[in-house]
Order: C-alpha cells, then structure tokens, then sequence
C-alpha cells in the first residue's frame, strides 16, 4: 500500500477496538514470567552450552599474546574462541567499532575471547584464567580537551534524519550582535548508558551452513544483514528470532557482540551457544549516549521575538562514527529568521556512541531549552508566554513547508492550567517549604515522525481467528498489543480473536523498533495487509469488497452476511503487504510536540534535588492505545529524571574508560526518586502521517525533561547549572546561605 | 567464581577452627557481599565456612543495661527491634537508608561490619588496586575520585568503607566480640575495628585469621535525640556520598560519626566537644588535615551543610 496522500476515512476511524486503553495483550506472559527472554530459551535448540565473553583491560593498543592453556584445561571447556585466531571481522552497516578479531584493540572491554563450557559457571570461571599480554597505546579520552580542534562533520544519530555539518538561513552574526537582549552560554551533558533490564544476549546454533540466533535486538532486518556481512555468510542462511525483549532504548538497534561471540563459539564448539554480556561489560563493550558540549546564542527583540539563533554542538566518536545530532531540534522547534546550527565531531578511544532514546533531541533539547528559560527571564517574560510567542506552523527554513500538525501551543497551554502554573513565583529562591526550596520549570518537548516501509503477514483460520507475523518487535512498548488492536479495528474482530508473533527474521520485514517510529509504522503495514486480506474474504465469499463491512467477526455485503470462519473453511486466507511512503514527509515537516512540567525541591542544607511533580502533555497524533502510549511517556519521564539528576558515565581519561560500569555506580532513578507523573494526550489525528494517523510517543517522553527539571531547579536555587547531570555540588556552595 | 568446598558449622568455636585450618577459607553469612566478589573473582576463597546455623541470631538485654546483638541478626530484624527503635534510633535509621529491603533481610550484622569498599577501581580486575592486590597500586589516586575518601586515606588507598550500620554504632561506641580458633573471646572496640589503610589497605580489620564474629555489644543508651543524614545522588539504594550519624542531647552536647568520607567510620572525639558551638565548629575540627581532590572537595562543606541540617532537626 503506497500512502502518498492524506489519509481520508479508513477502517481505524472507528475507533472501536483502536484508540481504546487495552490491556497488554502479552502481560500476563511478563507478569507470570513466562514469557522467555533470549537467555532463557533453553527449549529451542538441545544442548546448549555456555559462553562468556573477555573483555580487553586496556582502551588503545594491541592484544600480543594470549595463553589459554589454562582456561583450555579447565574443567568442562569445550571451546576458546580468541580474537588472535581470526581476523578483524567485516563491521557491520552499522557498526563503528569492530566487533571481534584481530589483535588491534579500539576500546576498553571490546571483546577478545569468549570460553564456552558445560555450564555457566566453568565457562566464567576459565575466563579467569586466560592470560593476556597487551601493548598499551596513548589514546585520546577527554572530550573537553579534544573539542578545540574537533572538525565539523555531519551525518545521522543512527536513526533520524541526517544533519549538514553546517546550516545556516538568514545572518546570524549581524542579527545576533543587533539583538537588544543576548543569551550566549555553554552547555554540557555527559556520557550516558542505556542501562535496560535485559542485557545484550544470544542462543546461536548452527545446522551446515544456516546460523540461528535466538537474541534480544530491536531491528531484526538490520541484525540479520550485519550478523551475515560481519560472519561473511550470505543473509539468506541467517534467521533471527527475538520475540521478547528486555528493553533497549538504542542499545539493541544494532548487531553487537553477543551474537557474533555466540555463533562463533557454537561454530567453534559444534553446538548452541548461549551467551550474555556481563553487566560489568555493557557500559564499555556496547554503545552509549555521547557527551556533548553544546554552545548557544540567542538574540531577541524585547518584546520578545527571537530574531537569531545558534547551536553549536560537539560531541566525540571512534573513528568513522557519527556525531551526536544534539541541533536537531533546533532548525525546527521555534521561529526565527537569522539561524546557525553546527556539529562538531571530535576523534576519541572511548567505546563506541550510538543511538540511545531521542539521539539528537534528547541532548539537544537538554541545553536548548535552559537557553529558552535564561532567555525568558531576561526579558522578562513568563517561560510558557516566551515559547508561545515563538511558535511557527512552518519549517523555520522552508517556510514554504508546514508542519503537518503543530499544538506546541496547546501542549503549554493545557498544561500550565493543569499544573496551576500561574502559581509559580517567577523570582528564582523565593519560595520555601520548610529546609526545601521549591521550583517549578516548563520545557518544550519535540521529536521527528519519521516514516519507514513495513510489512506484514495476516492469516484467517477457519475459527475466525486472524494472525499477523511481522519481524516487528516489542521492547516492552506494547507493540503486541497495538498491532492486535490495528488488527482486530481493520477486521471487524474482537482483540482477543487476534494473535500476534513478532520477532522473526522469516515474517516480512516491519520498521522495528527505534525513533519512535515503531508504533505507527507497524501498525501501518498490518492494516496495509488487513486491507489486502479483507479482499481475499470477499473474494471467497463472492462478495463486492467495496460494499462489504467487517464488523462482529462477520462480512456483510447487501443482504448477505458470513463469518470470517466460514470464509477459511475451505482453507486458510493469507495476505501480505506493507506500507510505503510518497512524498508527504518531505511536503510537511512531521514532529511530535509536548510541553513537560515540572516541581522540584532542593534541600538548602545538602543542594539535594527531588522531583515533586511531573506533567507531560503530548501532542502526537491518533494515540492507538492510551494505556501503553502513557506507560510509554512515565518510563520516558522517568529516564529524564536520571538525565537531569544522576546519570553520566564517569571517564577516566588515562586509562580511556567508563569507570562506573555497571548498576551500582551508574545510577538510575529508583521509585524514591519518582513522584506522581500525569501524562495528558491532546486529541490530534495526523493525516499525513499514515492511515493510522498516529505518530510516536517513546521518544517525545523524554525529550524536554531534563531541562524543565533544571528549570525547576534554578527556579528553586537561583543557581543556575548548565552541565548535567545536577548533581549536589554543582550548586551546593553557591545556594542561598543558611540561617 | 572459582570452585570452592563448603561446610557449616555448628558452634562457633568449631567455625573459627575451620577458617584457621585452612588459609584461604571464609566465613559466610547472608552473603550478599562476598558472592558478588566472588563472582568477579575480587574474592577468591578456596573454602567457605556457612555460619548460620551458629544461633547467634538473638538481640538481648545485657547487664549492663545495654545491647548484645549476634553476629547473625539481621539488618532488617535489627532495624526493626523494638528495644533498638527506641533507645537506639540513630542504629534504625542508619540501617534502613542502607541497601534494599531484599539486601537487609539477608544482611547481617558481622556481615554489615565487614563489607568491603564499593570503590570502583576496587571492582575492576583490569585495574591495579592495593586492596585486591597488595602492592599493585592505586589507580583510584589521579582518576575518578568523586565518591571517595577526603580523610584518613593514605598514598596507597583512597577507599571509603560503605556501611551506614557502622557509623551508627560508632557514634554508639559499640563493641565487637569475637571468638579465635583457640576459643578464646576478645572484645574490640568499633573505634579499632576498620584499621586505617596505612601502606596496608587489603588489612581491613584486626581480625585474625579464624576469627569469628560473634555479636556487637552496645552500651547502655545514651538518650538525647537520635539522627541518621544520609547525602546521595538518588532517594533510596545507594551509597553516601557522605551520612552524618548524631545523638544530641537537650543541652545541645551530644556526639557525631560521618560516613562516605573515610576508610572507617569518622568520629573525632575532640569534635563532639564542640557541638554546642555548631555545625561550622564540629565540621573544621572533624575534617582537619582532609586531604580531598577536585572531584571530591564538595564532601567538606557538604559534611558541614548536612551537620547543620542534622543540628536544625535536633532542636525540632
């Protein structure tokens, strides 16, 4: 199905089945435990054995030697896989650092062995036994000092839209120096960790030439491609299975060790292999959020309009990998007719940066709007006003281009009524409770619907009940549930006559999961198929598909009716499709908007921070199921406390690591931390977006929180700190004195 | 996790005997730290002596009008004694902002005593650590030092020891009893309990080798108001940036132990003294001659900031 034109009505309008707060269909599974994570599937391959993985001790130089003599001798090892025995592996599409082989080591804790033994226990304990020479090489680790040379250089986070090195419309330079009322202020944010629950892990089993792995990986199709390029086999005799997974936010978008440690050592050990990377391991052997330092300059009218804008962004990478689009946002969210973004990439030996939650947006909007906020108060004027007045409903530099549905106002405006903004005192420290001083804070929140063919498989049995197969996965998102949803609304069906199989490398190739574009695309491919299936039910009837209504698990067309059983019983009805995309996101600039409020207290004795409440009102299209859309956004709201209060991957700059690697030192918000969050959805149905309507929440969640808890903080204090995370000393000895 | 035999033991006499026989032999407990070390191979016991059937698990009233809590109490059960709650608070507190409520039903009170330093470097085998391998060296010094120790550190080991439960009892002046493979008892005041690094940081404890925890005595209760402040990045399950321990007396005396600063728990007697003087007076003479890096400098005024805050409560 090829939507190149706004949706009209279709069989979601009715709203019967989508649009409704459905339970999860796969919850019963997550809550019971039953439903098998990568790691636990010990049924689908016989005799699986163990893997674990050795991580380099060193950040830069080269693996000499290694003596396994030990490890090989120990009891229950069948197998040592070292990286002096092979060569460096062919990188995937889209893979910066090498995965495995070869003696040159890149980052801390890249792999270079991996044991497999009887049980886990003797595999991890011959580990230890592997001796390793290194030759240790100078490296380049501290971001601050390699950002001064750092040349400009463009590119993508991994998923999104790809950025110039440079863009600029309008002077900047002559509107900012005519600006009666300036903001010019550095920001930072650090290295962050996806830190999810399930960590990267693989079952690979061989037949002749054909691998099987059973792994946890949000995009199948790109796993399957890159497990073939990197191993050099063709993708043909790869098959990916990951129907369940343990959250990821961009840690899984992409092939990483795990599975190509497990098909080696299942190659080297002639059975399964089943492997997980260590907790400690996940922070230096995998990717990570990069640190930013992000330069903004703001010039306004006194009035209040902004007539210039800057953001210059500069992140690292290992070699041949890509910056982080922090300026992303920043083409976009506001008006404005003298505009400058820049990224600049500087070279380091750190682990890899890739994608994690809103790459791009998520940083950028984390400087971006404190900027807003130093701005407003400037001027003088309240921080919800200040954005209201610059609101555009066109792409600041194509304003030929609008939006295809912009309520950023609405989002403020709804959402300052129901967090009694008015209430706030607009002089910062001015408000106590007892040893808390108290805060309150606005940020915007944005982030680009990108659209993506996906495709879907549905079968009719002749019990009525439908089946879709895509390699869509569920990240714990809901996508189970809303594709049954998009099912059940497009067949007539009641949700619990739907069952869904995801994950698999031989159902036709969906989206994925990333960029928040998951929900819509994929939900978009199955009525796509939905729509085409209902053809062959009409078919076999001898029904007029343009007159027949499926509704009640029945088709009626003129005075004659069936069920949907009785169309497969003479056997079963399959129809494929996907959905693909004209030209509409290039005519209108999709996005998804929020406005995120926040209250916060900070002790005035110890500089504590804790989040008292939270509100996010989105603006993000047709919203396919209320329910697992809000769980989406709390989780998100919750990931932009750690970002604003907590998180950072500590460097050591002489030994070229993330030292606190792993739960305990890399912290993230436990539910002390967590108040009440109210999430709003504003009704919007975005016909340009798909025939769902719908856009994506994961990511917009998240986007804009940090700042509007820094806002509340400096709301609070008075102090007002520009690198994250604001942690206690950042403002201790300058809050207001004790008496 | 290397292989290891097992045993338990049924007294503890018998246990202390076990541990001397063999050199690298254990005790365990709950276990909740040393399985996570010897998971990492930072632990690496060849035997491991289980004491829980020891019946040490009993908090009685002693003669003289204080405490004696066994070895194998455990921190939720010790939290939770009613005669704990109300004459010695500051022990409650300090356990309950400790861990999670999983980690203290399986903790115990040796256990607690015990546990060794969360500094990272300590935690990462590729790294050289004094600690883990005497003499390798410190790579804490010169890196990443914001959550480690300002005082009482040495040139060979800036790590901070964890527990909330032992500055409490150091404020208390708790007593550790024990038995040696010999059956003779001894009783070690908590102030000599977590010896300095010095050029020996892998020497947490004067512990011989085989001997045995069997209980912590507390003194008769010291009445006043009873405070636990503990300092850190998240509301719950994590470590002190730095905790302040305090009993304050109606006439403003009173006593104070810090965590999250030092490689024991820190108290200066001479300090106490001057709590009538406040937060400023206490602070300067608790931390003199701290030697604290850029990234940790913040815990000085943070330790003074918390103590006020600490002294505001007291007076209600």
């Amino acid at each position: 199905m090829l939507f190149d034109k706004p949706a009209g009505q279709n069989a979601i309008d009715q709203l019967k089945v989508v649009g409704k707060p459905a339970d999860r269909i796969d919850g019963a599974l997550k809550t019971t435990g039953t439903a098998p994570y990568a790691y636990e599937r010990h049924d689908v391959a016989p005799n699986q054995a163990y893997g674990y993985v050795v991580g380099s001790g060193i950040a830069k130089g080269r693996i000499a030697r290694m003596d396994s003599t030990a490890a090989q001798a120990a009891p229950g090892v069948l197998a040592i896989v070292s990286t002096l025995d092979s060569p460096r592996l062919t990188l995937g599409r889209l893979n910066t650092a090498s995965l495995f082989g070869g003696p040159v080591v890149q980052h801390y804790h890249q792999a270079i062995a991996v044991v497999v033994a009887e049980t886990f226990e003797q595999a991890r304990a011959a580990a230890a036994l592997i001796r390793v020479d290194c030759v240790r090489r100078p490296g380049r680790f501290d971001l601050a000092m390699q950002a001064k040379a750092a040349p400009l250089v463009g590119g993508d986070a991994g998923e999104g839209d790809a950025a110039p090195p440079v863009q600029r419309s309008g002077n900047f330079e002559s509107a900012f120096a005519a600006a009666p009322v300036q903001v010019d202020a550095t920001y930072s944010t650090p290295d962050e960790s996806h830190a999810m629950m399930e960590p990267h892990a693989t079952i690979a089993a061989w037949e002749g030439d054909k691998l099987t792995v059973w792994t946890s990986i949000q995009m199948v199709a790109w796993m399957k491609r890159d497990l073939a390029r990197t191993l050099g086999i063709v993708p043909a005799n790869v098959r990916v299975d990951s129907p369940y997974i343990g959250g990821g936010f961009g840690s899984k978008l992409f092939l990483r060790a795990d599975a190509v440690l497990a098909a080696l050592a299942a190659k080297a050990a002639r059975r399964p292999v089943k492997l997980a990377l260590p907790r400690p391991l996940i922070a230096n052997n995998t990717t990570h959020r990069p640190a930013t330092i992000q330069r903004i300059r703001l010039g306004a009218t006194r009035d209040g309009r902004l007539t210039a804008i800057a953001h210059e962004s500069t992140s690292g990478n290992l070699p041949g990998g890509r910056p982080e689009t922090a300026t992303a946002q920043t083409r976009l969210l506001y008006a404005g007719a003298n505009r400058l973004t820049s990224l600049r990439l500087a070279e380091l030996d750190l682990p890899e940066g890739n994608a994690m939650r809103a790459p791009g947006e998520a940083p950028g909007l984390m400087a971006l709007e404190i900027a807003m906020d130093e701005m407003a108060e400037k001027l003088g004027i309240d921080p919800v006003q200040f954005r209201i007045l610059n609101d555009t409903q066109v792409d600041p530099e194509k304003p030929d281009r609008p939006y295809s549905a912009r309520q950023l106002v609405a989002c403020l405006q709804r959402g300052a009524e129901q967090f009694d903004w008015r209430a706030r005192n607009s002089k910062p420290s001015a408000v106590r409770d007892g040893r808390w001083l108290v805060g309150m804070g606005v940020a915007a929140g944005f982030r680009n619907n990108l659209v993506m063919r996906s495709a879907a498989r549905v079968r009719l049995n002749d019990r009525g009940v439908v089946t879709v197969e895509t390699d869509m996965t569920d990240i714990g998102t809901g996508s189970y549930t809303v594709i049954a949803q998009t099912a059940a609304e497009t067949m007539g069906v009641a949700l619990d006559r739907v069952v869904v199989r995801l994950g698999d490398s031989d159902f036709p190739v969906s989206a994925g999961s990333g960029g928040q574009w998951g929900g819509n695309n994929s939900t978009a491919g199955v009525y796509a198929a939905c729509m085409k299936l209902r053809e062959s039910v009409a078919a076999r009837l001898g029904y007029d598909i343009s007159s027949a209504t499926f509704s009640d698990g029945r088709v009626r067309a003129g005075d004659r009716s069936a069920s949907l059983a009785d169309a497969a019983r003479s056997g079963e009805l399959v129809a494929e499709d996907h959905i693909e995309y004209g030209d509409l996101a290039r005519r209108y600039q999709q996005s998804t908007f929020a406005a995120h409020f926040v209250e916060a207290a900070v002790d005035r004795f110890t500089g504590v921070t804790r989040v008292r409440r939270m509100l996010a009102v989105c603006a993000a299209g047709r919203i396919i199921n209320p329910k697992t859309a809000r769980s989406q956004v709390i989780g998100a709201m919750t990931m932009g406390v750690g970002a604003a209060l907590m998180e950072e991957l500590a460097v050591d700059a002489r030994y070229g690591f993330f030292v606190n690697h792993d739960l305990a030192g890399y912290e993230v918000p436990v539910h002390a931390d967590i108040p009440h969050q109210d999430v709003i959805f504003l009704d919007e149905v975005d016909d340009k977006s798909s025939p769902m309507k719908a856009k994506g929440v994961g990511e917009l969640g998240l986007c804009g929180v940090a700042a509007a808890i820094a806002n509340a903080v400096y709301n609070a204090t008075g102090v007002r700190v520009r690198d994250y995370p604001i942690t206690l000393e950042k403002h201790l000895e300058r809050l207001p004195a004790l008496t | 996790m290397k292989p290891f035999s097992y045993e338990r033991a049924k007294t503890p006499a018998e246990a202390a005997a076990a541990v001397a026989r063999t050199p690298t032999a254990k005790f365990i407990a709950g276990g909740t730290n040393l399985l996570d070390l010897m998971k990492l191979q930072i632990e690496t016991p060849t035997h491991l002596v289980d004491v829980q059937d020891l019946g040490l698990d009993k908090i009685e009233a002693t003669t003289a009008g204080g405490l004696r809590i066994g070895a194998l109490v455990t921190n939720t059960a010790l939290a939770a004694d009613d005669r704990v709650r109300r004459d010695y608070g500051v022990l409650s507190r300090a356990i309950v902002a400790g861990a999670s409520g999983q980690l203290r039903n399986k903790a115990t009170t040796a256990g607690n005593l015990l546990q060794r330093t969360r500094c990272p470097y300590f935690y990462d085998t590729s790294m050289p650590c004094n600690k883990r391998v005497p003499n390798s060296g410190c790579s804490a010094i010169g890196g990443y030092t914001r959550p480690l120790a300002v005082i009482g550190s040495s040139d060979a080991c800036i790590a901070t020891n964890p527990s909330d439960m032992a500055v409490a009892m150091r404020v208390l002046d708790a007593e550790v009893e024990t038995v040696r493979p010999n059956g003779s008892r001894r009783v070690l005041p908590i102030v000599d309990f977590h010896r300095p690094p010095g050029k020996t940081p892998h020497i947490e404890t004067p512990l011989q080798p085989g001997e045995l925890i069997t209980g912590v005595t507390l003194p008769r209760p010291l009445g006043g108001t009873h405070l636990y402040h503990k300092v850190r990045d998240r509301a719950s399950y994590a470590f002190a940036l730095i905790s302040v321990a305090a009993v304050i007396q109606r006439d403003g005396s009173g006593r104070v132990a810090v965590g999250g600063i030092a490689p024991r728990p820190w108290r200066v007697e001479a300090a106490d003294r001057l709590l009538p003087q406040g937060a400023r007076a206490v602070a300067q003479r608790l931390l003199a001659g701290a030697t604290p890096t850029k990234d940790n400098a913040f815990k000085l005024p943070l330790v003074e900031r918390t103590l006020a805050a600490v002294l505001s409560d007291a007076r209600g």
